[in-house]
């Protein structure tokens, strides 16, 4: 029976989320071609692996390694591909930031072509076909792939994670160093508790119409009375070093798919819409009737952000307390 | 230091994109191509580091039609020393098979560093650099915010979530660039009159087998007509009850 790899990242030893996504995926397209789902999980001492034949793995192989306790580009990329060499119609794995350095060499040393920040799985004749947004989000292709093994990285919060299967059996591979060119040293966590632009749920964005740095604690308020909530900016303000650059979101910065992004002070600048246009709902405050956010915003208010940003942080503060 | 710059021709971020007759690409009629803005980091920071040295010389490669030699003239005004143009009717959609021809033509070229961009803002395929380095077994850093070079080794810092990776590896190295690595140098008159008489060398690209094609290019569906729940303060309780029991993302 065809066979198909979903990779799975671990942070300090717990699986990630998107690492059930990608399992989930590779689950989606193990249905349409009759194949099997092994997971493949990376990390040092014993990682997470609850919950991953549920997802739908039938088999859990880890490859353990001190040096994986943190990314490890050579050595994770010769591992996965030392297994993935072993018959695999297709390998899933997620477009986060590791995932998107370790899919290039992956396809190198599988010498497979690889899909990138992928939205939606089909298998047409036998063929993996990959669905992903390009131009910025401003056009969607469909790519044919021809394997085997097709490589799909995925993009997160896109493949709902399924809960319908079975505990898979749990297996150890040998994990790999490979030639290590590529030391990641330390890792820089953020301010404790900033939560990232790219993954929150919730995106507070602020811009130009913020008119100086000092102002954006009302941004940062209105997220913290979300709870859970991060902060986003644009590109302009992000340039005049009112942010930082980690904030950006739009074409040359991160692209978002939360729940809810309220866009405040920003324009709508098309490069800004190609970043957040895929929000499940967006909100706007602006005091520009005009402004084109508001052709893509689901809400919107005309108003000044100064007054209205107090207000709002204060009522979902109250909404969220009853 | 000898550097090399991969670079490549993508429409203007501004562009509305409209499907081609094919059904599988862009209609290409009236839109404006610019050197993709990613690559224009790479081009800043090799620039950067030659004058730095003092001495050395930036070459800039790009995989594409007779048209791409604009893009080349573009970042020899920037500064650039020669380009390279490896032509090829189509750019594959496949990265690999573009990987290959650039590994192809860099290979032997004795160069201590080549740059790319993270990403090219047409295909979004994410890809090219880190699969250049792995065909020609150097070390990669992806994204980079931050390079330092000293001594042969380079520590570069590059964004994932929730904070910020330290990386390190030795020359010769691949770097792919995101911004926040520098501000890229608009071309003055000058130096546009002296990209006219750098040179540009053109020879076949050497592409790979292309193992993806392109189905079908579609645009994405219209988000449904928003509205504008009022005006000034007296509209945030508006709001607040719309997201709770209308979007219920409260
Ligand atoms: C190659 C390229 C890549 C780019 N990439 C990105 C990107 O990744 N992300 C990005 O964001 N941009 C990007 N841009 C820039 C983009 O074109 C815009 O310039 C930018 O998004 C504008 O930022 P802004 O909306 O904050 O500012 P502006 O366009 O100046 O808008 C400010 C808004 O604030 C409103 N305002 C003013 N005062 C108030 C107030 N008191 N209360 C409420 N509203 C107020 C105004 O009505 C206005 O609509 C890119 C551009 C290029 C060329
Ligand atoms: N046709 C090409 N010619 C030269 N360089 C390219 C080409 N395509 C991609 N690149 C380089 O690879 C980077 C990433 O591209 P991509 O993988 O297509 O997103 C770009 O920023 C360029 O530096």
């Amino acid at each position: 029976m065809a066979r198909i790899l979903a990779v799975c990242e671990t942070k300090n030893g717990a699986l990630r989320k998107v690492s059930r996504e990608a399992v989930a995926a590779a689950r989606a397209l193990a249905a349409a071609m009759g194949a099997s789902v092994d997971a493949i999980v990376l990390g040092a001492g014993t990682p997470e692996t609850a919950g991953l034949g549920e997802a739908g793995a039938d088999r859990v192989l880890v490859a353990s390694h001190d040096s994986f306790d943190r990314y490890a580009p050579d050595g994770y990329a010769a591992t996965i591909a030392a297994q993935a060499k072993d018959g695999y119609a297709a390998v899933v794995l997620a477009a986060t930031a590791s995932g998107k350095d370790l899919g290039p060499r992956l396809a190198v040393q599988l010498d497979a072509p690889l899909a990138m920040d992928v939205t939606a799985l089909a298998v047409e004749g036998g063929k993996v076909v990959a669905t992903r947004p390009v131009y910025a989000g401003k056009a969607i292709q469909q790519v044919v792939l021809d394997g085997p093994p097709a490589l799909v990285a995925i993009r997160p919060n896109t493949f709902a994670p399924v809960a319908a299967g079975k505990a898979g059996v749990v297996q150890s591979v040998a994990a790999q160093t490979g030639t290590v060119r590529v030391r990641v040293k330390e890792l820089k966590a953020a301010e404790q508790g900033a939560l990232d632009v790219g993954e929150a749920s919730i995106v507070v964005s602020g811009g130009r119409g913020m008119k100086g740095p000092e102002h954006f604690h009302l941004i940062e308020e209105l997220a913290k009375a979300f709870g859970n909530a991060a902060v986003g900016a644009s590109r302009a303000v992000v340039d005049a070093g009112w942010r930082p650059h980690g904030e950006q979101v739009g074409q040359t910065g991160k692209t978002v798919s939360p729940q809810l992004y309220i866009a405040v002070g920003i324009s709508g600048a098309i490069q800004h819409l190609a970043g957040m246009r895929t929000a499940k709902v967006i909100v706007a405050i602006n005091k520009d009737r005009d402004a084109p956010i508001f052709k893509v915003a689901d809400y919107g208010i005309v108003g000044d952000a100064f007054e209205i940003l107090p207000l709002l942080a204060e009522a979902i503060r109250k909404a969220r307390a009853g | 230091m000898k550097i090399a710059v991969c670079v490549k021709r993508v429409p203007d971020t501004e562009t509305r994109i409209k499907v081609g007759a094919d059904g599988a690409s862009i209609d290409e009629a009236g839109v404006k191509f610019i050197l993709n803005p990613f690559d224009e980091f790479a081009v800043e920071e090799a620039l950067q580091r030659r004058e730095k040295a003092g001495a050395g010389e930036v070459v800039i490669v790009t995989l594409g039609s007779d048209a791409a030699a604009e893009t080349i003239r573009t970042a020899l005004a920037m500064g650039a020393d020669r380009g390279v143009l490896l032509k090829a009717e189509r750019i594959p959609p496949d990265g690999l098979a573009i990987a290959q021809a650039l590994a192809a033509e860099l290979r032997g070229g004795g160069y201590d560093l080549i740059l790319f961009g993270k990403v090219a803002v047409d295909d979004y395929n994410h890809q090219v650099g880190t699969m250049t380095a792995e065909l020609l077994g150097l070390p990669c850093v992806t994204a980079a915010v931050k390079l330092e070079i000293a001594d042969g080794s380079v520590t570069a810092e590059r964004e994932v979530e929730g904070g910020l990776e330290v990386v390190g590896c030795a020359l010769p190295a691949v770097i792919t660039c995101d911004k926040g690595l520098n501000t890229p140098r608009y071309p003055a008159l000058k130096g546009i009159m002296a990209a006219k008489k750098k040179p540009i060398e053109t020879r076949a690209a050497a592409l790979g087998p292309v193992r993806m094609s392109v189905k079908s290019l579609g645009l994405p569906p219209d988000r449904k007509e928003g509205r504008i729940v009022g005006e000034g303060p007296d509209a945030v309780s508006e709001l607040v009850r719309l997201l709770r029991q209308e979007a219920k993302v409260l």
